[in-house]
């Protein structure tokens, strides 16, 4: 996994509330057996017409946003179907950190494991936010992991939470199976109690 | 010190590991597994050497991919969807997990297999990359819906990294009118918290209502806390519970199924229990419901008319505005006067014995209407397939004019070929009603198996309780 430090790129705003993951990745790319290469499809049905024609009228379309690394994006972003191929074709297009009053758990949690940072702000955070991304490709949004700040183009800060041990997996790049199997004997503890509690599992 | 819910008891029960900062390592009792979301968990377990942790506790089952039709022991004619089916085969072979191949007649939709076969059982800790995981919470089981990064996380360890959810409670008082089923509570549930009125909860459902229903009944109704955004639902067990358990599969006999049963008698919540927040809903308040929009929450009762993006606030004006034009309709127009073209009875919120019967008892000595060009039912298991043959559900759904098919997902997402086209409507007993799940541009309205039905015998959304 790719560590995530600071972070200095284009935001493309994505006000529509309720965005799910199968606008981000519709079901016909879930049929892939690899992780990468899902980016030129990321919001496929939004992104082109019919006939794969690119539509000019969304956002990521617009010369303006093409090297977008950040999404800004209305409430409960992410929510419906687990697929992990969502981030996977957002990191593919090249989003590292997506921004919004709300997001879906899963897809969430499913941000973390790929290198994404997703923030969460109050409604008149990201207002000032939208308003910042709709400016284009004259404007650079700062987000800086380890301050845990995201500043606009004109230089207001705003501060995020995020989870301590995210965060540090973030920093460093890493993943989670090898730092589990390290808690291997209590796994083992567990499992040889639980024979004796709830032998039927 | 306050007493426990039962997602308290179910938690602490499993919990392995717990760091300084309350991040835990929740022991997982069943990994159900399926083929989109686990090829890539199970090739990162190939490149780092690593062994399945718990085989025998996990289930794997081919269902969003497969055919439907009858020719489907020929093979898969879509190359992408065939390789992803072998790789499942090729992967629980190799790592030597419990494996319903797609020509087993056990096969099936993994949330019905798994309840189906005994794998899920109350108190329980169940995961799958799968977000309706959410149904096995009808049995008294933690279960959610979890990424690949997260199956592969569990095949190599067995436990999942999580920090605790909130408790939320939601009632459903009293009876509920005649006409009005699980899916219409669950529906409605959502149509007053929303989308995201669960995130960051556990729900537990409970009330005479839902006390009520059968456990087909309380899997549709778990299914779809993931549509309100709670991580899972709980339904606490009782001796409805245990009757369905009994005797299946994989449940435990004799002794041991008397310990557990002694277990599963301490799962519910106590009198004192803290909840972050409870909503109550009367169940006589409930109707029979449809949405009219592309998420779950915009849901109304079959009497009413198509909304006005007006009759919204913040950005749910935009949102209403984009679905009535991407639904095709016009605000004030009623819903029973919407025409459909497409019916679609199955999946894993709507696809057992119990949701046919109630399908079948709307079409019996009926003809689905001319209008209806597409018209199917998909049995969410291979069992489920054989009993309503056996009961004679099939011959009433076929004289009626429907398709009867071989157990998947479906039409529910449209991975295998039942996808409907652009502007096609759909009455729909699935999930979801996003944009294109059906199928690029296609229009779902959901509903319960028995509006399903009566919308395909008079080819429009229809108030199923006017047919008789």
């Amino acid at each position: 996994m790719e560590k995530f430090e600071k972070l200095t790129a284009i935001a493309a705003p994505m006000p529509l509330i309720n965005i799910d993951t199968d606008m981000i990745i519709p079901k016909q790319f879930l049929k892939t057996i690899k992780r990468s290469g899902l980016g030129v499809s990321a919001f496929y049905e939004m992104r082109y017409d019919m006939d794969g024609n690119e539509n000019p009228d969304f956002v990521l379309n617009q010369d303006a946003y093409r090297d977008a690394n950040i999404i800004v994006a209305g409430d409960n972003f992410g929510c419906g179907s687990s697929r992990e191929h969502a981030p996977w074709a957002l990191l593919d297009f090249g989003i590292r950190c997506v921004i919004s009053t709300s997001f879906a758990d899963i897809f969430f949690n499913n941000c973390f494991k790929n290198g994404i940072l997703p923030i969460v702000v109050t409604p008149e955070q990201l207002t000032l936010l939208m308003d910042d991304a709709q400016k284009g490709s004259n404007a650079r949004m700062v987000v800086d992991l380890e301050n845990q700040i995201v500043e606009s183009s004109d230089g207001t800060q705003i501060p995020f939470d995020v989870d301590a041990h995210r965060k540090h997996c973030l920093l460093n790049g890493l993943d989670d199976i090898g730092q589990t199997l390290q808690k291997a004997t209590s796994i083992d503890a567990f499992e040889t109690q639980m024979r004796e509690s709830r032998p039927w599992v | 010190m306050a007493g426990k819910t039962l997602y308290d008891k179910i938690w602490d029960d499993h919990v392995a590991h717990q760091a300084e900062d309350g991040t835990c390592l929740l022991y997982i009792d069943r990994h159900l597994v399926h083929e989109v979301t686990s090829p890539q968990a199970f090739e990162g377990l190939r490149m780092a050497g690593r062994p399945v942790a718990a085989p025998d506790k996990t289930i794997a089952v081919p269902d969003h991919n497969v055919p439907t039709t009858w020719d489907r022991e020929d093979g898969i004619d879509n190359e992408e969807s065939r390789i992803q089916v072998d790789a499942l085969d090729k992967n629980a072979k190799e790592f030597g997990v419990v494996y319903y191949p797609v020509n087993d007649i056990r096969q099936g939709i993994v949330h019905i297999v798994g309840p189906e076969q005994g794998w899920t059982l109350p108190g329980m800790t169940v995961v799958c990359g799968d977000s309706h995981t959410a149904t096995h919470g009808a049995f008294g089981a933690l279960a959610h819906g979890i990424g690949t990064s997260e199956v592969e996380h569990v095949l190599a360890t067995q436990t999942l990294i999580q920090k605790k959810s909130k408790n939320m409670k939601v009632e459903i008082t009293g009876k509920l009118s005649p006409g009005v089923t699980a899916k219409d509570i669950t529906l409605s549930v959502i149509g007053a918290t929303g989308t995201a009125g669960g995130t960051g909860y556990v729900i537990e459902y409970c009330g005479e209502a839902i006390r009520n229903l059968s456990m087909e009944g309380r899997m549709t109704v778990c299914n779809m806390a993931i549509e309100g955004g709670a991580r899972a639902g709980l339904i606490a067990p009782d001796a409805t519970t245990y009757a369905y358990c009994k005797g299946r599969a994989e449940a435990p006999k004799g002794d041991m199924w008397d310990q557990a049963q002694a277990y599963w008698e301490t799962l519910y919540s106590d009198d004192d229990a803290h909840w972050d927040k409870v909503i109550t809903i009367k169940g006589e308040d409930i109707a029979p419901v449809v949405t009219w929009g592309t998420s779950p929450e915009d849901v109304l009762p079959i009497t009413a008319s198509v909304p006005s993006p007006r009759d919204f606030e913040g950005g749910k004006v935009d949102a209403a505005a984009r679905s009535l034009d991407y639904m095709g309709l016009t605000p004030g127009t009623k819903l029973q006067d919407v025409e459909v073209d497409a019916v679609f009875i199955g999946s894993c919120t709507n696809g057992r014995i119990e949701d046919l019967r109630e399908a079948a008892k709307i079409v019996e000595g009926k003809t689905i209407k001319s209008n209806i060009h597409t018209a199917i039912v998909v049995p969410g298991s291979g069992l489920v397939r054989l009993q309503a043959e056996e009961e004679g559900l099939a011959d009433i759904f076929k004289a009626a004019g429907f398709e009867w098919r071989l157990a998947g997902c479906s039409m529910c997402l449209g991975m295998n070929p039942d996808q409907l086209g652009p502007e096609v409507r759909c009455a729909s007993t699935s999930n979801r009603n996003f944009e294109g799940r059906q199928g690029r541009g296609s229009r779902t309205h959901l509903m319960s198996p028995a509006m399903a039905a009566a919308a395909a015998v008079t080819g429009r959304l229809t108030d199923v309780r006017e047919l008789g």
